[in-house]
């Protein structure tokens, strides 16, 4: 194998949004650069709800809508506040979706990120397929010199090693590059695929060609635990899925299939999902601890991208647009240093961290520096008492039963005072305040 | 072996998990329990959490994997890194779950 002879320009391990992120831009600017996927296909091994946000992939690609495979354009967003009975929400529909340039789309990873590595191939990138990388190889400075696989028997050099391997990726975690991720700082999520015809979908969810609906929800559906549940419809299925904080699971006792069998049917769900064939049970972490969590993200000859860089948004359920952007940027500063033939040393990679910082990435980490641990601090009011007390009062509320409405104010204003105190309402109220600026 | 185990019945996970597509490495678990005598907390924890349901107790109170059905979610090995009581790799290159959709 000839090609191993002489160091690649870089070695990207890992072929999800954010390694093929990288090793696309990488490529396409001519550096000489192997990706390394452990699974059969990009996307054999990856998991996602899945939505994918235009502008991040736009700023890589241009043109993906021309190829591409994308289920629906998002035009609806619904956020739900649920009780065992109930479902408050608010509703975000609008005409403006409809746009000639969509802004969101759901997708199946598996076939989306197929889609994204054969761009990766096209643009000049050598990827290996069905190989593990076991460890990387420093030399004697502990300078990354490149890595070792299942399959090739002598390392594989490179200037850099990219490590885009996800939330549970152990070649960094083990090599003390980072340290393992805690276990109240991640989600576990399931997920099923239910199919159904694209004209029971549509009338279903009020849609009309591909206009897509998604469904973000808290509540009482968790149990009590850290977490959220979404729905999302797709071409010709329905995505539906929930995920909790790990240590909120271990110590509940809850299983994560009976979380999401009693989630599925939830009186507000049930309906959506009936008929459907289902065709996929899948399950994956999601990195949770937002900017309080982010490991060391670069050093001598690697550099940190994605989920193993703990960059989701949780707030806002943002995660693969913030993979394809730190590989993006990752490549950028790549490509920056090997024009100007310098070193992949600690210090000249460390620009890696500096561009992020202009971009939205760090930028929303930041500003919600404080929410994961407040939500998981508090949860039992925000994902216990709150839902229901909200659902107590919309009831009471719409429900005309010859009460006056002076009575009835009254009555929710008792209700939500005999849940929590004054007090500690305001409390909460100023915590997630403060913690949202 | 008579081994009964004492874990609730998961058919339900178990019918789910022949949905999905695996490539099962043949003798060569990715996933094992060290042997021990009790097992802490966090490992019997994950008779409950495994997403897949590999996990089960014995009657004698040992914790043991069967790891086929595994999703390749990470969730046993982060919950017991403290305790060390799991040795979880990567399927080799190419085996183990192939997600149709994800």
């Amino acid at each position: 194998m000839g090609q191993f002879d002489k160091p690649f320009d870089a070695i990207v391990v890992g072929a999800g949004p954010s390694g093929n992120a990288a090793a696309y831009v990488m490529a396409r600017e001519g550096l000489n650069v192997l990706q390394i996927e452990r699974g059969e296909y990009s996307g054999s091994k990856n998991v996602q709800g899945a939505i994918l946000y235009s502008d991040a992939l736009e700023k890589i690609i241009p043109d993906f809508r021309e190829e591409a495979p994308l289920e629906r354009h998002v035009i609806e967003q619904r956020m739900w506040m649920m009780d065992d009975a109930s479902h408050s929400g608010m509703h975000y529909r609008s005409n403006d979706f409809n746009e000639e340039k969509p802004n969101r789309y759901t997708i199946l990873r598996a076939q989306f990120d197929k889609w994204f590595s054969s761009k990766v191939k096209e643009a000049g990138a050598l990827v290996l397929y069905e190989t593990t990388v076991t460890e990387l190889v420093k030399d004697l400075s502990g300078k990354v010199i490149g890595v070792r696989t299942d399959r090739q028997g002598a390392p594989i050099m490179a200037n850099v090693v990219i490590l885009a391997e996800g939330v549970n990726g152990l070649v960094g975690q083990r090599s003390g590059l980072r340290p393992e991720v805690g276990a109240d700082t991640v989600a576990l999520a399931v997920k099923e695929m239910h199919f159904l015809p694209r004209e029971t979908i549509e009338a279903r969810f009020n849609l009309k060609g591909n206009e897509g609906v998604v469904i973000e929800a808290m509540g009482t559906i968790t149990k009590g635990m850290t977490g959220t549940g979404f729905l999302y419809t797709n071409e010709e299925s329905i995505s539906v899925g929930i995920g909790c904080i790990v240590s909120d699971f271990a110590t509940s006792g809850v299983t994560p299939n009976e979380l999401l069998e009693a989630f599925k049917a939830h009186p507000s769900i049930k309906p959506l999902l009936e008929g459907s064939e289902v065709k996929e049970y899948a399950a994956h972490l999601i990195p949770e601890g937002g900017y309080k969590a982010i490991p060391q993200l670069t050093g001598a000859g690697w550099v940190v991208v994605g989920d193993a860089g703990q960059f989701v948004n949780a707030v806002h359920r943002e995660g693969s647009n913030l993979a394809m952007t730190t590989g993006r940027v990752a490549a950028e500063t790549v490509i920056a240093l090997t024009r100007k033939r310098e070193e992949m040393s600690a210090a000249n990679l460390a620009d890696y961290e500096k561009r992020l910082g202009e971009t939205f990435v760090m930028k929303d980490l930041k500003k919600y520096k404080g929410i994961p641990e407040l939500l998981h601090r508090k949860k039992g009011a925000f994902f216990g008492a709150y839902p229901q007390l909200v659902s107590q009062a919309m009831q009471t509320w719409f429900r005309v039963d010859g009460v006056d409405k002076v009575s009835k104010e009254k009555a929710i204003y008792s209700n939500f005072r005999k849940t929590r105190t004054l007090r500690g309402m305001m409390g909460d109220a100023f915590r997630l305040v403060m913690a949202w600026r | 072996m008579n081994m009964v185990t004492t874990a609730p019945p998961r058919a339900k996970v178990e019918e789910k998990l022949f949905q999905n597509r695996y490539l099962v490495d043949a003798g060569r678990p990715h996933i094992r329990v060290k042997p021990h005598e009790t097992p802490s907390a966090s490992l019997v924890a994950m008779t409950t959490l495994c997403p897949a349901g590999c996990y089960s107790q014995t009657e004698s109170g040992q914790v043991e994997v069967a790891a086929d059905g595994c999703l390749e979610c990470g969730t046993c090995r982060i919950l017991t890194r403290e305790t060390g009581e799991i040795e979880w790799n990567y399927p080799r290159g190419g085996f183990g779950v192939l997600y149709k959709f994800g």
